[in-house]
């Protein structure tokens, strides 16, 4: 009787919400598979946003993504919601447009290192500036992935690239401070493995009102890891063991350091009024007098 | 708290005429960076958009001022940003994601002498070329001349209801004489004025295919938050939107987008006759060239000379067959613009080996006068 039982249900068809990815309803299903590498990190992260823009319960009509171009870029062409894969450099500006022009829009940029940092460099710092409402997720993965591994404004000192044969001249950005510095009003780092964090640091930043920043360090096996001959588990070991959060920690603490320990956590989470609040107060009195 | 539409007549410049033609059009959002000699259509927006619900953003530079108006045109806001040549040559590049992406905005260029820095407070109609030709692959766009301030607010309507039945970016190629000369401008009554908005979609929005053509090859737009769940990127992409790298996505993709202008060049091109029907001699010009070419062919017909000014208001598409069919009746044309020779090239090569083609033209910084187009017709024909 017991097996019958069984067969029974096994022939039955399981149940809908278990078939269903559960965001299912945020992916564009018939564009997977999608472009990232085995052992990319990218996946994990957009995984973590779109669980983030459920877990706000904010309607997805009022979300879009703004992605530039490299591997992250891509993410804008994933998402089930209203999304744009602009040029290199410039979704900040782009998102700076919708959000202006119709602030019930939460605008979220999903974009890389070498887009928001080099040729978007100049962006950044003045939509922080302004405390721009919108949230800017920035996966540092510490070269130009889709290229196939150039030196970007992130990569190590002395690390190999495919332009820095001979070990990388150049010195890394460090995001958090230069985020904190330029005036946004939310900033914090995770890495990818920390995906529950990473979940709840993009609702915190969803949710925030003003110009919100989360670095999510992350490997890129294929044209960071290989060529500097780290294997990419023990990169991902390293973002476990060589990490610390400090949330509140001071901005000269956060450069990027596996032997020292990299600082991970919410860094600042504070409130300044932003363009479009102020917009519409200036319109407000200007209507009164 | 003004109105929309400033009804009545105004002694303004010609950026400001701009400013009040793009509010009366229905514009929006105004992304900005300053530069000589486009700020006033700036400092204009700044003063006026706030008041009427819209919004002013300076930015940090063009590249920026550019990008945020193509965001803005998908909340469905009419857009306008507006430069002078080292700014048109920095937004380059995203007026090839407009094209592609098939996002209205009008960019208004109001240009001084270059190339460079060149002569930021001095005029110039060398930029012409970069209008048509300057981001990469290719592409067709819409491009206008004002010839006065009251060009600068009829034609800037004009650029966006062009803009918004193509989808396609419109320059308002301008110059500094226009754009800070002062004269009379009418503005009309506010129900007199046309305006055109983007085709708007309709069914299921499931189904929806935001590239999928209507009749005249444009396809309707839909704006962020609908529900279309859009994707709009700047690759080469299929009716869906999505990307799709191949030979046959890439063609299709490229004929529709020259299509849109190549198939509706009678509806695009605007063009003036002065004296045209019995002129031996054909002036081509636009612009505050063209107020200096109705003079020329006014004192040339004194001496007896048949000349006629074929006046471009829209420059781009080039009015091919119009200066075709010139070319079959008359001695030659001579083109003025102040530019070392760019327009005339067009006109040289509508003309062919039929009969000559001429260039009055100089190196920028003032304007050319009608002694030497006289001169130069005396001399060659």
């Amino acid at each position: 009787m017991a097996t019958a039982t069984r067969q029974i249900k096994a022939k039955s068809a399981p149940a809908e919400d278990v078939m269903k990815h559960p965001l299912e309803d945020l992916i564009r299903t018939e564009r997977i598979p999608h472009i990232w590498c085995p052992g990319c990190g990218i996946g994990t992260v957009f995984s973590a946003c779109l669980s983030a823009i459920q877990q706000t319960g904010i309607d997805y009509g009022k979300f879009s993504m703004v992605s530039g171009i490299g591997c992250s870029g891509r993410g804008a062409g994933y998402v089930r919601l209203d999304s744009f894969h602009t040029t290199h450099g410039r979704a900040i500006p782009f998102a700076t447009g919708i959000k202006m022009a119709d602030p019930s829009v939460n605008v979220i940029v999903f974009s890389g290192d070498g887009d928001l940092f080099a040729i978007g460099g100049n962006h950044f710092i003045h939509a922080a500036r302004r405390n721009m409402d919108i949230t800017v997720i920035c996966i540092n993965n510490f070269i130009y992935g889709m290229t196939g591994g150039q030196v970007a404004a992130t990569t190590p000192h002395m690390a190999k690239s495919a332009t820095t044969p001979y070990g990388n001249p150049d010195s890394p950005f460090n995001l958090p401070m230069l985020a904190i510095a330029s005036g946004a009003t939310y900033v914090a780092r995770w890495t990818m493995i920390h995906s529950r964090d990473l979940t709840n640091a993009f609702v915190e930043a969803i949710n925030h009102r003003g110009f919100s920043f989360i670095e999510v360090l992350s490997p890129c096996p294929i044209n960071y890891a290989r060529r500097n001959k780290i294997k990419t588990m023990d990169m991902v070991r390293q973002f476990q063991n060589n990490t610390i959060i400090k949330n509140h920690a001071d901005p000269s603490e956060m450069d990027i350091d596996f032997q020292k320990g990299v600082v991970l956590g919410k860094f600042i989470d504070i409130d300044r009024p932003t363009p479009d609040e102020i917009l519409a107060g200036m319109r407000a009195q200007r209507n009164n007098s | 708290m003004e109105p929309k539409v400033l009804t009545g007549e105004h002694f303004i410049n010609g950026d400001t005429a701009c400013a009040e033609g793009a509010i009366a059009a229905g514009c929006t959002f105004f992304g900005a960076y300053p530069i000589t000699p486009a700020t006033e259509v700036a400092e204009r927006m700044a003063e006026r958009l706030p008041d009427l619900g819209g919004v002013f953003i300076q930015m940090e530079d063009e590249i920026a001022a550019i990008t945020s108006i193509l965001g803005a045109a998908w909340t469905g806001a009419k857009t306008m940003t507006a430069t002078s040549g080292p700014g048109f040559s920095l937004m380059m590049e995203t007026v090839g994601l407009a094209v592609v992406t098939e996002t209205p905005c009008v960019v208004v260029n109001v240009q001084r002498g270059g190339p460079s820095t060149g002569l930021p407070t001095m005029g110039a109609q060398a930029d012409m070329m970069q209008a048509r030709w300057g981001s990469h692959g290719d592409y067709e766009i819409i491009a206008i001349a004002p010839s006065s301030p009251q060009e600068m607010f009829d034609l800037t309507i004009l650029a966006f209801n062009l803009s918004e039945t193509y989808r396609v970016p419109v320059f308002i190629m301008s110059d500094e004489v226009v754009g800070h000369m002062s004269e009379k401008v009418v503005i009309p009554k506010e129900s007199k004025i046309k305006t055109v908005s983007r085709p708007r979609p309709s069914g299921r929005k499931d189904r929806f295919k935001p590239y999928k053509p209507g009749p005249n090859g444009v396809p309707p737009m839909p704006t962020i938050g609908e529900g279309y769940n859009v994707h709009v990127t700047g690759l080469t992409h299929d009716e869906q939107g999505y990307p799709v790298m191949s030979v046959d996505t890439q063609k299709e993709m490229m004929t529709r987008l020259l299509g849109k202008i190549r198939n509706n060049l009678n509806d695009i091109i605007r063009t003036e006759a002065y004296l045209l029907e019995d002129a031996d001699i054909v002036i081509v010009s636009y612009g505050v060239s063209a107020r200096t070419s109705y003079t020329a062919v006014d004192m040339l017909r004194e001496t007896g000379i048949r000349a006629g000014l074929l006046r471009l208001i829209t420059v781009w598409p080039f009015p091919e067959d119009q200066i075709r069919e010139l070319a079959k009746k008359v001695k030659g044309f001579v083109t003025v613009e102040i530019n070392m020779g760019q327009i005339s090239r067009e006109v040289e090569r509508c003309a062919g080996s039929r009969v000559p083609s001429y260039l009055v033209g100089h190196a920028g910084g003032t304007v050319i006068t009608p002694d030497a187009v006289i001169q130069k017709i005396k001399e060659v024909f």
